[in-house]
Parts: C-alpha cells; structure tokens; sequence
C-alpha cells in the first residue's frame, strides 16, 4: 500500500485550522458548492451508499442505509442529529475534530442535511468539551455570516439551522435514542425499537443520528467520491454475505501503556500491534503488553497474542471481542492486574447504566458488588462463574435490555474472565484462602460510591 | 382475521383487535409475567419480566423461523403469523434471573409489608424465582418517605417499574413524579415543595406491582388475605366507576377500582376512594324513632311493626286528603328503591306528587387529559330517579317544586328519602314541612328535617344496599351488598319491598326486572346485567 494520506486530520496542523478562512483555504466548502449545485438528495443518498460508509460511532452501520430508512415525500419537518456525545472512555477522535477542524463536520453535517432534506441539525456535544463547544459555536456563527447556514443557502432553495447543546455528562446520551430523548429535555432512557427514529425520532418526527466522524467522512465522500473512498481500507469479505466491508479512513486512538499515547489516521484494517508499535511508539517502559481494549472499553479485551486483530468492522468480532466500537485502543501492560482492570470496567458502566431495564440496572450493579469483595479479597470462586453468567445474560444480544450499554458491560466480564481465568482464580485463592471455595451467600461489603 | 400462534396454539384475532403478546397469551390461559407493562399506560418495556422467544410463520411454506433473542411480550404485536413461545427453558431462565435482579436490593420485608398477599413480586418469586439467593446479603433497610398527604413511597421495595411516573404523566398530567438518580440508584421522588397532589393520586397504589407505594388511608389497616373482595359501584359521582369494596367483618377498609372499558377504565378519583368513611361514622343514625305527640319526645320504634304502621297511616290520609300524599325520592337511591317508593306512594294516592331529592353540586366536572372526568354532580343515581319519575309522573319536578305546596299545607304526609353524605337542607327549608300530619325521613345522618320527622328512619349506606345505579352516560351497573348495614339500619330496599307487600326478602334483581318491563328507558336492563353494567341508550331512538 502507498504512504497513506491524511483525509480527516489533514487540516489540523494548518495554522488557525478551526476557522472559516484557513478551512477554506485548504478546499474547504468546495464539496458543498458542487453537491448544491450539481447534485439531487437522492444522488447524495445514492452515493454515500455507494461508498459503503459505515457509521464511526461503534455499531458500523452503514450510513447511507441509514438515510434511505426516511419516509419518502415526508412534509417535515425532518431533524439531523450530530452525536458528539463522544463519553467512550479513551476515546477523544471527535474532540480533536471538533477543536481543531470544526467546518469539516459542519460541512458534512449540511451535505447529510441536504441528503435527507433535514432542515433542523442539533449538535449533541459532551458536556465535558468546553473547547469544542466555543470552536463549534464559532465555526457555526462563521457559516451564518458566510450564508452557508440559514434560508437558501448559497442561493440554493435548500435552508438549514444548526443548534449547539451541550449535554449534562452521561454516558447513555451518546446511545441515540437516549440521545434524542435528551434534546427533548428527558431523561436519557433509550427508547424501545420500532418505531426507529427514521420514522419517529426527535419530537415524534423523521430523524437521523449520526457521529461526529461519519459526517466528516461525508465531507470528503462528497468531495472525491465513492471510488475514492472504497480504495482505501478492507474491501467486503466475499464469503460473508453480511460483511459489508470496512471501507475509509480511521481516526485511531491509542492510550494507555505506550510512548506516544494519541489520535492517528489510518486505513481501516490496521491491526491492533502494528497500532501499537507504529503509531504509538511501543509499549512503555520497555514493559510487555498485557492486554488491549480493541475499541473503547465497551468492545471487550484482547490477550496478548490476539494483537494481530485487525481494527475494521469485522476485525475484533473474530477475537470475541464486541467489535471495532469506536477504535480506542488502551494498551495495559505487564504489571497491571486484570482484577483491577475489570473493576474499573464495571464500576465505570454500573456507574453509567440509566437504571431503565431489570437486567442492565442490576446485572452491573450486583457484578460490581462481587468485584469489590474479590478485590477486598473475600473474592469466592463461585463468583467468576457468576460474573459470567450475567455477562452472558444482559445486553441487547440476547434480548434482555432495550440499549446497549449492557453489551458495553458484559463484554469486558466475559473477555476478561474467560482469557484470564487463572489469574482471576490466583488471585481469589491468595487473598481469601479460607473463603475462595464458599458457595453459600456471604455478607455484602459496604462500599462508598465514587460520586 | 389473523392468526397467532401460541407455544403451538392456534390464536384467531379479528382483523380490528391490536394485542400484544402478554394480551394474546393471556387468551389462551398463559400467563406472562409483567410489571411495567399497563394496560393503560404507554409501553416502556423495561422490566423485562415479559421476555419471551417469537418467531414468524410463513404464510406459503407455513415454516416458523426463529429469532435468536429474546423479546419483551408486551412490546411484541401479535400479527398474522406472530409465533410465541411463553414456556420454554430460555424463557423461564430468563424470568428467574429478571426476578433474582429484582431482590438483590429489594428487603424482603414481606412480614411488615402492606402489599404482601397481592404482590407481584412475591408471587412472582414463587412462581418464577431461583431456588435459593446467590447474591450478597445485604442487611435490611426500609427507608420511607411522603410523597403527598395520601402516599408513602417505601423507596427500598421499588422495581422501577415507572408505572406511577408514567401514570402522573399520561393519565392526570400533572407530572410530579420522577425518577431520580442512576442505575442501581435510581429512586422515585417528587420535586420538593411540589407533592403528589392530584386528584387521582391513590391510582398510583393500586398500579405499584410491589410494596413500594403504600395508601395512608390503608396503611397497617388489614392484611390482605384476611379481606373479602366485592364489586361496586361507587357512590361519589354521577361517573359511577366501578369499583371493588374490599372488607372485612362488615367493616370497608378501602375501595379500588374495578376495570370497566365503558367507563373508568382502571381509575377512580381519590374523593371515590376515600369517599366510604362516612359509612363507618359515628354519627350514623341507628335505630329507628316515632315521635310520641303525647309525650313529646322520640321513642324507639320498632322496625317489624313499621311497614304495616306506617302504610295504615299513609293509606288513612290518601282517602281523608287525596292527592295530598307526596315523596322525595334521593338521587342516592337505587333505580329500584325509587321504583318501589313512588310505586307504593302511587298506590296508596294515585295523585301523589313525587319529586326529584336535591342534586349535590359541587364546583364543575373536571377531566383529566386521558378523559377520566370528576363529575360535580354528588350522587350516583340522578338519572335512574329521574326516569322513575318520568315514568309515573311524565315530568321530572324537582325539590324545590315541591316547596310551595309543603309551605301552603297542601300536603299531609310526605316520605322523604335521603342518602346524604353532608347537610342538604337548611333550618328554614325544614320548618316549612312543620305543616305535614305526617313526614317520614330515611336518611344517614341527623338534619334539620330529621328533627321534625315523626318517624325518623335510619338510612343504608352505598355498600350496604343491592340494587343499580345509572351513571350520567346512561349505563347501568348492579350491585350486591359488601357489608351488612349497622344495628338498626334496615336497607330502604327491604323496608320498600315489605311495604309493597312483597313475599320474603327483598330482591333487587326481581324489581329491575319488572323496571325494565315496564318502563321503556330500562328495557336493556332485561336481561342479566353484567359485571361492566348495560348501556341503556341502545334501545332509545336517539
């Protein structure tokens, strides 16, 4: 493969990168002039389809898929939803986009506006990004000025508004009815599907989520083309009829225990060593790599000798991982205990978990429970096969919760446990050698919360 | 007409009916266990007590095709071709695991609980539950706060159905409760200073499927199982819910409603609800008494010599005076009192006039966002004793209509049926029937009138008498007696049946049934009247 051209991150080193001039000084807004002028919705439909851009918030699922779910000849109004709401531990490739290069995403938002004839976009920004959120609301007041937003934009009988919230700091809001569920002012509790928002969404009308990344890939789908776009990555897998290939460029985060923790482009398909060693300069410390989170916590863990894992759609399903998730990569090196690693994990979603569904509420609840006795060490062994149990009875996979933050639970118990049972046993058997063979119920420990 | 089917049952559905799978399930005798889905209130799906596995069968092959998952019942429609699978080992896994879930944090404080017996919870665990605990004990914790002047939350006994937040939002609209917190934290609670406040705020007792919402009118009152159920009708407003008279011993310890699609729905207000204290007031007048002209005072009357008594003295001034007989007939009254009573009065004087009892109004009909309406109107019979009247009468006159007439001495005997909860009639009114040679009153509670009777009768309360009332839609619903009235109550149907010279006990249904012969308003009322009452309008040309 040629030497790999940045798309997305292209713009950032430019100087004053986050405003109107530098953007369009780098080509900026070329894409929507020709979209506006030559170019149908439908045809743009038609060729984000065609590029088989698939969403970059964690589910992969394709984008212009999506899009093509709007009631046809709807009378609107018709909303857009950016999720920015990027709350994935480790994960900071919306952050950087929005900083440093807020017009991209804005222009991929009014490419998929007009796509779906959205008059209405709301941009769903984690509360914790104070800096995007002054760069966005700038980027946003350039465009009004500059007759990019607004009524009939650049002339073009085609009207959009962009409104900035800034979310209240939950987990579930990044989860896209919980995220719409929030713009209403509600309590973010994922609704129940159907209606999917592509019928019933925001305020009961047609509605499309879409994260902060896919949209800027729109950007330069819409720019360059579908062709394009499918040179770079993992073409389909012609023997699974459901692998609809991992197609574009990635932004890749890598944190953790290496030397140059941070944010690179690359193709899809980068495995998670080559990330490791190329990206992030090695593991630290000269140390060994334990363990590595494929894509956000939530996607579950690889063992060390599962790092040849490709990061595309398909990669980490392969490795029983949940999936590519938001392609975060925490690296955790030798001397980090996995007990530890899956209580932070679970203390994390059962902290997180609206509290809607009996299994999600209680299952991270009563798991956290057991991991703080086993670390308090009056750990039993009984409690592993526990731990797995409701690992393998929540989520939305077997039908037990209506979200799935659940899965983002269970994975990190079920990869952790099962790939690192003995040390899991080792450690329940040195700390509580009296106790570890216990099967009745013992006393629950009283533990503070956190917050 | 679409075909479900049922762990291997074939359902029919009318192409128009829209069930769910716990609803389709339930046709065929299988029951799913549910907590936060409601009839009534909109579907969260969130409990996932309902998890069942569903599939598709195929219209050409008839091949049923799987899917892998779970699915909640209540979420899933049941359409042409919608296979359920409500007991199979996945299936019942899942139940448990929802339910062992639900008592990690949940106290199990059956012994102290006021929901034990009808609790959801504890059936379910026997039902559906895990063999033994494997979670961590916990040690015991029952935090309880108010949420209002009539509920208490018991916070620790919550499953988070939301069934009470949904219902402050759907049902009243008056949003007060919410959830608070996250995850395994979360709690129910009010906005300080803005309680639960509505005026259908007890509904939320009867929806909590545990513990956690305890009534305060009802709270350590009486354990269930010790209670006997009947239907009813309540009292309170021209609505006429139906409702369920929880008693024991002849003793009300609380009302709740009754499903009636044609009506309340799952509803009643909390002035319904809490409206049956008077029926155990101290104040009830018991015994009756004549008043001895001689001896001016009252004497204790005797109620087995009353009817014969009381017809010698009403027939005696019919044919001295005729036409100077008259009868109050209360809008508390059953179709079939007020029959009885304006037939007798119409029997001894076939010119007696016969009025309407005063109608309590209070305020205006106030309804609800989902359409369930209070009406202003205090009484649960006005329009059966309306059409009583019009049928002996050919006119409604009411009691003010009658005054003149009492005033000018025109009438010499005058029954006056009560059934009021509150004072009805002012000292200057009730000095006014001084002019009668004879005033018999039937009424609950003393009154100005009451005092100048010369028999003062004790009156039944709603739970005490049979018969039927006809709410302001025009719908008849009957009722049974759920407790015995007090020592020296005779209910006004049984003294009416004796003064009509009837055979044996009074039977209520034996005059609805010569009501509905006879008058043309009530011909839908012919045949057995079922538990959802009749609409009598189906045979009015309207």
């Amino acid at each position: 493969m040629a030497e790999f051209e940045p798309v997305l991150l292209a713009n950032i080193s430019n100087e004053d990168s986050h405003t109107l001039a530098a953007y369009e000084a780098a080509g900026g807004y070329r894409a929507l002039k020709r979209i506006l002028a030559d170019k149908s919705p439908a045809e743009v439909v038609e060729l984000v389809q065609s590029s088989n851009l698939r969403g970059r918030g964690g589910a992969g699922f394709p984008t212009g898929l999506k899009w093509s779910f709007l009631p046809k000849d709807h009378p609107g109004p018709i909303y857009m939803c950016v999720n920015a709401d990027e709350s994935e531990p480790a994960t900071f490739n919306n952050r950087i986009l929005m900083e440093e290069d807020p017009h991209q995403l804005i222009e991929g938002t009014i490419l998929a506006c007009y796509a779906t004839r959205a008059s209405t976009a709301y941009i769903y920004l984690r509360y914790e990004y104070p800096h995007a959120l002054a760069r966005l609301q700038q980027a946003i007041d350039e465009c009004y000025d500059k007759g990019y937003l607004g009524k009939n934009i650049l002339a073009h009988d085609f009207s959009l508004d962009i409104y900035l919230h800034r979310g209240a700091a939950a987990y579930i809001c990044g989860e896209e009815t919980g995220l719409i569920e929030s713009l209403e002012g509600k309590r973010a509790w994922p609704r129940i599907k159907p209606p999917f928002p592509a019928v019933k969404g925001l305020f009961q009308k047609p509605t499309v989520v879409n994260n902060v990344e896919t949209l800027c890939c729109v950007t330069h789908i819409c720019d360059r083309g579908a062709d394009w776009f499918k040179s770079i990555g993992v073409p389909a897998d012609p023997d699974n009829p459901r692998d609809a290939g991992s197609y574009g460029p990635k932004l890749y985060c890598i944190s953790g225990h290496v030397n140059r923790p941070g944010c690179y482009e690359a193709p899809l398909g980068l495995t998670v060593r080559e990330l490791i060693e190329n990206q992030g300069g090695g593991v630290w410390k000269d140390r060994q790599c334990k363990a590595a989170v494929p894509g956000g916590i939530s996607m579950g863990l690889l063992s060390a000798d599962e790092l040849d894992c490709p990061l595309d759609f398909s990669g980490p399903g392969k490795y029983d991982c949940l999936g590519l998730g938001t392609a975060a990569v925490t690296v955790v090196d030798e001397t980090v205990s996995i007990v530890d690693f899956l209580h932070n994990t679970t203390r994390f979603m059962a902290h997180e978990s609206c509290g809607q569904c009996t299994p999600c509420r209680e299952g991270t609840s009563w798991a956290l429970s057991m991991l703080n006795r086993i670390k308090a060490g009056k750990g039993r062994l009984q409690d592993l096969d526990l731990l797995l149990e409701i690992g393998d009875s929540i989520g939305i996979m077997p039908g037990t919760t209506i979200c799935g933050l659940a899965d983002g639970a269970a994975w990190p118990m079920k990869n952790a446990i099962r790939k690192f049972r003995g040390e899991f046993e080792e450690y329940i058997r040195r700390t509580n050698p009296d106790g570890c063979e216990t099967t009745e119920p013992v006393e629950a420990l009283q533990i503070i919360g956190v917050h | 007409m679409a075909t479900v089917i049922i762990n291997g049952q074939e359902l029919e559905l009318d192409d128009d009916e829209r069930l769910n799978g716990i609803q389709a399930a339930a046709r065929l005798g299988y029951d799913i266990p549910h907590y936060c889905w409601h009839p009534g209130l909109s579907v969260v799906a969130s409990c996932r007590m309902c998890l069942v596995e569903t599939g598709r069968r195929d219209p050409e092959s008839g091949e049923i095709s799987m899917m892998p998952k779970l699915v909640p019942g209540c979420q899933t429609p049941a359409t042409d071709g919608t296979v359920f699978v409500t007991e199979s080992d996945k299936v019942k896994q899942a139940r448990a695991q929802v339910e062992e879930g639900l008592l990690i944090n949940h106290p199990i404080d059956c012994p102290i609980c006021d929901k034990a017996g009808e609790c959801r919870l504890q059936d379910y665990y026997f039902e559906h539950g895990q063999g033994s605990r494997r979670a961590d004990l916990r040690p015991f914790t029952s935090r309880r706060r108010s949420l209002g002047d009539t509920v208490t939350l018991f916070v620790d006994r919550c499953v988070m159905c939301s069934r009470c937040v949904r219902f402050t939002r759907e049902i009243t609209g008056t949003g007060e409760l919410y959830v608070e917190g996250r995850g395994a934290g979360e709690e129910i609670d009010v906005f300080p200073g803005f309680p639960l406040a509505n005026k259908m705020a007890g509904n939320v007792v009867d929806l909590c499927p545990v513990g956690a919402l305890g009534d305060k009118d009802f709270l350590y009152s009486q354990r269930v199982w010790f209670m006997k159920s009947h239907d009813g009708v309540c009292a309170g407003c021209s609505t006429g819910c139906s409702i369920t008279i929880d008693e024991n011993q002849d003793r009300v310890y609380r009302l709740r409603p009754r499903e009636n699609p044609h009506i309340n729905e799952w509803w009643m207000c909390d002035e319904g609800r809490y409206g049956y204290h008077h029926v155990h007031s101290e104040h009830r007048l018991a015994g009756p008494q004549q008043f001895d002209a001689e001896a001016r005072q009252y004497v204790n009357a005797d109620w087995s010599r009353l009817p014969t008594e009381l017809d010698k003295k009403f027939t005696a001034i019919a044919k001295r005076w005729p036409g100077s007989v008259a009868g109050v007939l209360s809008p508390h009254l059953s179709v079939e009192e007020a029959y009885l009573l304006a037939k007798y009065l119409r029997g001894v004087d076939p010119e007696a006039t016969l009025v309407l009892g005063p109608v309590p109004v209070e305020g205006e009909d106030e309804s609800f966002p989902q359409g369930f309406t209070i009406r202003a109107e205090k009484c649960p019979n006005r329009r059966g004793v309306e059409a009583v009247l019009e049928y002996f009468t050919g006119r409604v006159a009411t009691f003010d209509d009658l005054l003149p007439d009492v005033a000018a001495g025109k009438l010499h005997a005058i029954w006056v049926s009560g059934g009021y909860r509150n004072d009805w009639i002012d000292e200057a009114t009730a000095e006014s029937f001084d002019a009668a040679d004879l005033l018999v009153v039937q009424d609950l509670f003393d009154s100005p009138l009451m005092q100048r009777a010369h028999y003062q009768l004790p009156a039944a309360a709603f739970a005490e008498r049979d018969g039927s009332y006809v709410n302001v839609a025009d719908r008849l619903q009957s009722f049974r007696w759920a407790i015995r009235p007090p020592m020296g109550v005779r209910t006004e149907g049984s003294l009416l049946w004796q003064m009509s010279a009837m055979p044996g006990m009074y039977r209520a249904g034996e005059v609805l049934a010569e009501i509905a012969r006879e008058i043309g308003y009530f011909s839908a009322a012919v045949e057995e009247i079922p538990a959802v009452g009749v609409d009598l309008k189906v045979n009015l040309l309207v």
